[in-house]
């Protein structure tokens, strides 16, 4: 087995964001970390809309991101913490778009370990230099300077190492220009790994330790040591430093260290200053519960700066410092706004707030006002008594505000994560869709939504209208050339021509000029200010002063095709004749003396548009019923000779010749591409040699059922195709790159390109009678998502085999159930308590109040996914969380569906305990719609893995596997094995064989022989594995995720599997002896790789209709990705020496070395890395040829071969 | 062993261990190697986004304080030190 692993959507959680002018232009833009992968967003300062600027893979994990500049620069760099071992500063290249290594610096070894640094960045505010730090004791510093070409340089490290110290965080002090200085947050453990009384470890002290580069002497010095707050866990840097200009300080410099419900600020020899966190007034809060920072960011303005610090619940705090000189004269803190939880938060100068979210969407706000001037609480440090640190030991009394909707903040963008995906189903559901979808659950918390994601672009309708008959055709058209929006809408019906004009209204005109009697076959904005219309009998050139000039077709001859651009015609005759126009400088239409006989019915004709400063495109192409399309010259020196000819497979039904920029082709012109599109639904797009007029580089695509329609249109003023068949597509450019994809709307006879003053960049089609005007708003997004709001974090999900409902159960731990809330909250308002309207704020915006751990709020839905809602809600009680299900038909009752829901009450995760587990059985009601409670069996633990078996159920239980049978009072158990190492999570099935994922002890075989009622391990896996999902491939193969983020195929031993299925009773397998201290055999890994995020599901599906099988999964952070088998050996060959050759050309942006990622805790194996591969195309052209020289191909054949894999695998 | 030898042996290992935090040695007492494997795993997983997003989803909690609670967790991840017997 070879399998071609491809990333379909990347990660989209954010790790870490900074912001930054990378691009060297006024302009901020933000950089995103997404594990392991780099994006640049750019925030449109009018709109308030981010756009992907480039994103790119870098094979690596990325644990720090800092952006810096050099004293003067005006560019910002990235420097890039990963677990290459090596510090890498990346810089930003505009003019290629893409982020290029400037400097990588090795200094240990790769992997995220305890004491090889990575973990943390600090930057010198001044960009001189940086602190690099691991979990623990390492700590490096590199100064950064220019050199005389004004490069950027880097140093040797200096080592400010300190033994036996946890780092919890490092910072870069504001200093000004004195030497740079960095704050580091440390414990020393030595001595209470010395003590056995614990005492040490009581008293261990968390030290904020100053570590000073003296650029004279090039060493760094510990230069203060101080304890603070033993809970503290965030440093921020307090500006600091004198204006160069005057004698003024920018602020007193030092830090805010963020401990557990207090901000303290601190400085070498100065008086500190502490706050309390202020926190949420809910009666349900347990007041006994510490409070931390999470997330930080510091602002500066002319003369000012505050902070805006973010609480675990969400909540921002402004954090403000009074004063003079150097000296601080009030810390003062008060209540922001509510945003999601974040991991970063970025202000933009021009009035953004970017929050990167744990989980969920993205945001971008816009600041309305700061909180200056409202009545919110404001708690001053000079409210207590020495600053608030009479009593450093001693907690300050409690802060409190009202959590309050969105104030000083709006919403301006929202980024669609899919982050967390925790569970997701591949199947075709939807009607009208030939291909299928995925249905995803997402997120975390009362943020949680249930995804339906579909392969194409999001279509936004803004006008829809139905017009009197069913239009053949439409087109817009300008009155002028320099018209910025188009005038007229023309639509062509079986026997006529309606012209609208586009206004405040869209009416009918009459006095155009053009011909209302007859169908139209093109409509063109020719010259400077005419119109041309061709219709069956003529073609009308309607002057600027509505006089027209008409051309007859001969009698008994009729046009049947026509082309044109702003100064070119061609008309095909039903004579199979051709006739070709050209204007004059006088704008005067000029028939060619000759006609060209094509000796076989025109179909289809396409010329491109006139190339800017030329008077013509010299290349027509023409498909005829014969099944060949020519190339025939308009040049002035051979027009209308046939230059080349190219053989089809079916008559085409459309021809369109475009200039595309393709990056992968050519990096700085377009190319000229003739697309093909055949009458069977199949599309040809060829490259048009601009030399020789050769047709090279074909590529097929099956796009639907019906003959193809291919129009050119504008998209985001660039030159695209709409492909029309059973399904609508659309081939642009993005990011330099082309790309095909279709469109998630009805289905359309006939579109155009449509420019108005609303809709600038809109398109115009027709389906049926219906006219209907539309936009793209989301280029370069391949799934479009739909989403339904859930209550809870959703756990897993089933289908059922009769209906098309989903059964989802959710669960949260530390929340209190809605009724556990209510009761506590009628207890305190007995004990005459007041709960105020604090308790109704909506969930999703402010999350739920925290509970102690081992409490749960869980419930059980059934959602619809064609209508998109939610049908029917059950909530759990008793504090019982739902942890797996399963549609069980049960042969006790005549094969009656059962849901079985596997809760547990009172569940604690580590170590794993419970009260009581429970199985849960429901009979279905209203079709499906419904659940009623059949009745509730009790297990001795957690139930997390349930199954479908013979008519019976299979229960993972703790460490047992059990079958269950339907009773009348509770489900009986028939049979247990009870050799599970950890817990079982996972389970699979076919015919009497069982397959078991463990928590950490990989994927077991295991058989049931009903004869002496036996539940037998008969194989297990070599290596322990942290199964987190799993599915069966075939009988003997078993694919699996596990939790470091692998991915892995185990077979069994055809011949074992014979044996074990041949022993009637499986006394033979139980008398086997064991082999290393496991079952008697072994499965044999075929294929390994290590994809980065953790595999939450594994499906084995056809994505395309009529396609192979592939292997889908879906990641935590929001991958989806797919393994495909190779079909022949050859393949196989050349795609793994394209991806060797790709390990040498593309290194890592991290430094990462690409094998060792991808083989991050066992070797890959059999797995090509898809995603290597395919940045050949982004490669500069002289290292693309020498590649494909080495394999023996011409770079358009590997290309070609790069997206035959991914179109006939996932369509994507 | 001459006296020699073992000096030099003893202080060549001695600078490994001080450079190389977490090696084990022929003398490691189960709690000393308990505890390094403890703090390398709290370290890994700190260090590796998608296991503390898993944690932090599992748990309930957000990833700032998970990530805080495995830091601290590193100071003593096995409890006080065994009493050393007295021989």
């Amino acid at each position: 087995m070879h399998l071609y692993n491809l990333t379909l959507q990347p990660p989209t959680a954010a790790t870490q964001a900074v912001v930054g002018n990378f691009s060297g232009a006024r302009q901020q833009e933000i950089i995103v970390s997404h594990g392991t992968r780099l994006e640049l967003l750019r925030p449109d300062v009018q709109t308030g809309k981010v756009s992907t600027v480039i994103a790119t893979d870098v094979f690596g994990s990325i644990r720090s991101l800092a952006a810096f500049r050099l004293t003067g620069g005006t560019k910002d760099y990235a420097i890039v913490g990963s677990d290459s071992g090596r510090i890498v500063i990346l810089d930003y290249d505009p003019k290629t778009s893409s982020f290029v290594k400037l400097h990588q610096e090795t200094f240990g070894k790769s992997g995220a370990r305890r004491i090889v640094p990575g973990q943390y960045l600090a930057t010198d505010p001044k960009g001189r230099s940086v602190m690099i730090a691991a979990m623990e004791k390492a700590k490096l510093v590199y100064i950064l300077n220019r050199d005389a070409a004004a490069n950027l340089t880097i140093s040797s490290p200096l080592e400010a190492h300190k033994n036996a110290a946890i780092i919890h965080h490092i910072v870069g002090l504001d200093v000004g220009f004195e030497n740079p200085m960095f704050a580091a947050l440390e414990v020393d453990y030595s001595e209470s790994d010395q003590d056995p009384t614990g005492e040490a470890f009581n008293n261990a002290e968390k030290m904020l330790t100053y570590y000073e580069l003296d650029l004279g002497l090039n060493h760094v010095v510990r230069k203060w040591s101080e304890p603070t707050d033993p809970r503290a866990n965030l440093l921020v840097q307090v500006p600091g430093g004198q204006l160069a200009s005057s004698d003024r300080y920018d602020g007193p410099s030092g830090v805010l260290v963020c401990c557990e419900d207090h901000i303290i600020y601190r400085h070498m020899d100065v008086p500190q200053h502490r706050v309390p966190i202020p926190r949420r007034k809910h009666p349900l809060e347990d007041p006994n519960r510490g409070l931390i920072i999470v997330a930080a960011v510091m602002h500066k303005m002319k003369g000012a700066f505050f902070f805006l610090l973010q609480s675990e619940d969400g909540d921002l705090y402004k954090v403000t410092i009074e004063h003079e000189e150097e000296e601080v004269k009030a810390l003062k803190i008060k209540y922001f706004d509510t945003v999601p939880v974040a991991t970063s938060l970025c202000i933009l100068k021009s009035g953004f707030l970017f929050v990167a979210s744990e989980f969920g969407n993205h945001f971008l706000y816009q600041f309305q006002k700061l909180g200056d001037d409202d009545d919110e609480p404001e708690y001053s440090s000079t409210d207590y008594p020495s600053f608030g640190m009479a009593d450093p030991r001693t907690p300050l009394p409690h802060a409190y505000f009202r959590p309050r909707p969105l104030d000083n903040l709006v919403v301006a963008d929202e980024i669609e994560s899919l982050d967390p995906i925790l569970d997701s189903k591949v199947l075709n559901v939807l009607p009208n869709s030939d291909a299928p979808q995925i249905f995803a659950a997402c997120g975390r918390g009362a943020r949680s939504t249930f995804r339906t994601l579909r392969h194409g672009l999001e279509v936004e309708e803004s006008v829809s209208s139905d017009l009197p008959g069913i239009p053949n055709a439409v087109w817009t058209t300008k009155r002028r050339e320099d018209d910025p929006y188009d005038a007229y809408i023309i639509l062509s019906f079986v026997n006529g021509t309606l012209v609208l004009s586009i206004g405040e209204t869209i009416e009918e005109v009459q006095d155009t000029g053009f011909l209302s009697s007859a169908p139209t076959l093109a409509v063109q904005q020719i010259g400077a200010d005419a119109l041309l219309q061709v219709h069956p009998h003529g073609i009308r050139h309607v002057l600027a002063d509505r006089r027209v000039n008409e051309w007859r077709v001969p009698e008994g001859k009729s046009i049947v095709a026509a082309t044109t651009n702003k100064r070119q015609v061609v008309v095909a005759l039903s004579s199979a004749e051709l006739v070709y126009f050209e204007l004059d400088l006088d704008g005067q239409l000029n028939e060619y003396q000759d006609r060209k006989a094509m000796g076989s019915t025109v179909l289809a004709l396409s010329i491109g548009e006139v190339p800017e400063g030329r008077q013509r495109t010299p290349y027509l192409a023409v498909g005829c019923e014969d099944q060949t399309v020519r190339i025939i010259s308009l040049d002035p020196e051979s027009t209308l000779e046939t230059i080349s000819l190219q053989a089809l497979t079916a008559p085409p039904s459309a021809i369109c010749i475009a200039d595309m920029l393709d990056a992968s082709i050519n990096k700085s012109q377009p190319t000229m591409f003739v697309n093909i599109g055949l009458q069977n639904g199949v599309l040809l797009r060829t490259v048009l040699d601009p030399i020789n007029g050769q047709l090279t580089d074909t590529r097929t695509r099956f796009l639907g059922t019906r003959p193809i329609r291919l129009i050119r249109v504008q998209i985001q003023r660039n030159p695209a195709i709409l492909a029309l068949s059973s399904r609508s597509w659309l081939n642009y450019t993005h990011q330099n790159l082309m790309h095909f994809t279709p469109l998630i709307f009805e289905n359309f006879d006939y579109a155009w390109s449509f420019s108005a003053e609303l809709s600038p960049e809109g398109l115009i089609g027709i389906a049926g009678s219906t006219l209907r005007i539309f936009q793209i708003p989301k280029l370069g997004t391949k799934l479009k998502q739909d989403s339904i709001p859930l209550s809870y974090t959703p756990r897993k999900f089933i289908t059922h085999p009769a209906n098309h409902y989903f059964y989802l159960i959710e669960g949260d731990h530390r929340v209190m159930s809605e009724e556990a809330a209510k009761k506590r909250l009628d207890e305190l308002r007995r004990q005459g308590k007041t709960v105020d309207e604090v308790v109704s704020l909506p969930p999703e915006v402010f999350g739920r109040p925290k509970a102690p751990a081992g409490t749960w709020a869980s419930c059980i839905r059934i959602i619809d996914p064609i209508e998109a809602k939610t049908l029917a809600l059950f909530p759990l009680e008793d504090n019982e969380a739902a942890f797996s299900l399963a549609v069980v038909p049960f042969a006790a009752r005549g094969g009656e569906l059962h849901l079985v829901v596997g809760t547990a009450a009172d569940t604690f995760i580590s170590p794993r305990s419970c009260s009581s587990g429970y199985l849960r059985t429901y009979r279905f009601t209203d079709d499906g719609a419904g659940l009623e409670l059949v009745h509730k069996t009790e297990t001795d633990d957690v139930p997390l893995a349930l199954m479908a078996f013979q008519g019976r159920l299979v229960a993972g239980v703790g460490k047992a596997l059990r079958i269950y049978d339907i009773g009348k009072k509770k489900l009986l158990r028939k049979v247990e094995n009870k050799t599970f190492a950890t817990g079982i999570v996972s389970l699979a099935t076919q015919g009497s064989r069982i397959l078991v994922g463990d928590m950490q002890e990989s994927v077991s075989f295991a058989v049931y022989k009903p004869p002496e009622n036996r539940l037998l391990v008969f194989a297990d896996d070599t290596q322990s594995r942290w199964i987190s999902s799993m599915t069966m491939v075939d009988y003997n193969t078993v694919a699996a995720g596990d939790r470091f983020g692998n991915i892995f195929v185990n077979r069994l031993d055809p011949k074992v599997s014979e044996q074990v299925d041949d022993d009637p009773t499986g006394a033979g397998i139980l008398h086997e002896k064991g082999m290393l201290m496991g079952a008697p055999h072994k499965t044999k890994m075929l294929t390994h790789i290590h994809v980065g995020d953790i595999v939450t599901a594994i499906h084995k599906v056809s994505l395309v209709a009529g396609g192979r099988e592939v292997l889908l999964y879906t990641g935590l952070h929001g991958t989806i990705g797919v393994l495909v088998p190779f079909v022949s050996k050859e393949d196989v060959d050349f795609i793994s020496t394209l991806e060797q050759h790709m390990r040498t050309e593309q290194s890592s942006l991290v430094g990462r070395d690409q094998l060792s990622w991808r083989g991050y805790y066992v070797p890959v194996k059999a797995i090509v890395d898809g995603d290597l591969c395919e940045t050949y195309a982004r490669l500069p052209g002289s290292k693309q040829s020498s590649i494909a020289g080495e394999l023996d191909r011409t770079i358009g054949e590997v290309l070609k071969k790069l997206e035959q894999l991914r179109v006939t695998s996932s369509g994507f | 062993m001459s006296s020699e030898l073992r000096y030099t042996a003893n202080t060549q290992l001695e600078h490994l261990h001080a450079r190389y935090t977490g090696t084990g040695h022929a003398d490691l007492s189960k709690y000393d190697w308990l505890t390094h494997q403890h703090r390398d795993t709290l370290a890994s997983i700190v260090g590796h986004p998608t296991l503390t997003s898993y944690l932090a989803i599992a748990d309930g909690e957000a990833i700032g304080r998970v990530k805080f609670e495995m830091t601290e967790r590193m100071l003593q991840p096995c409890g006080p030190p065994p009493r050393k017997d007295e021989d």
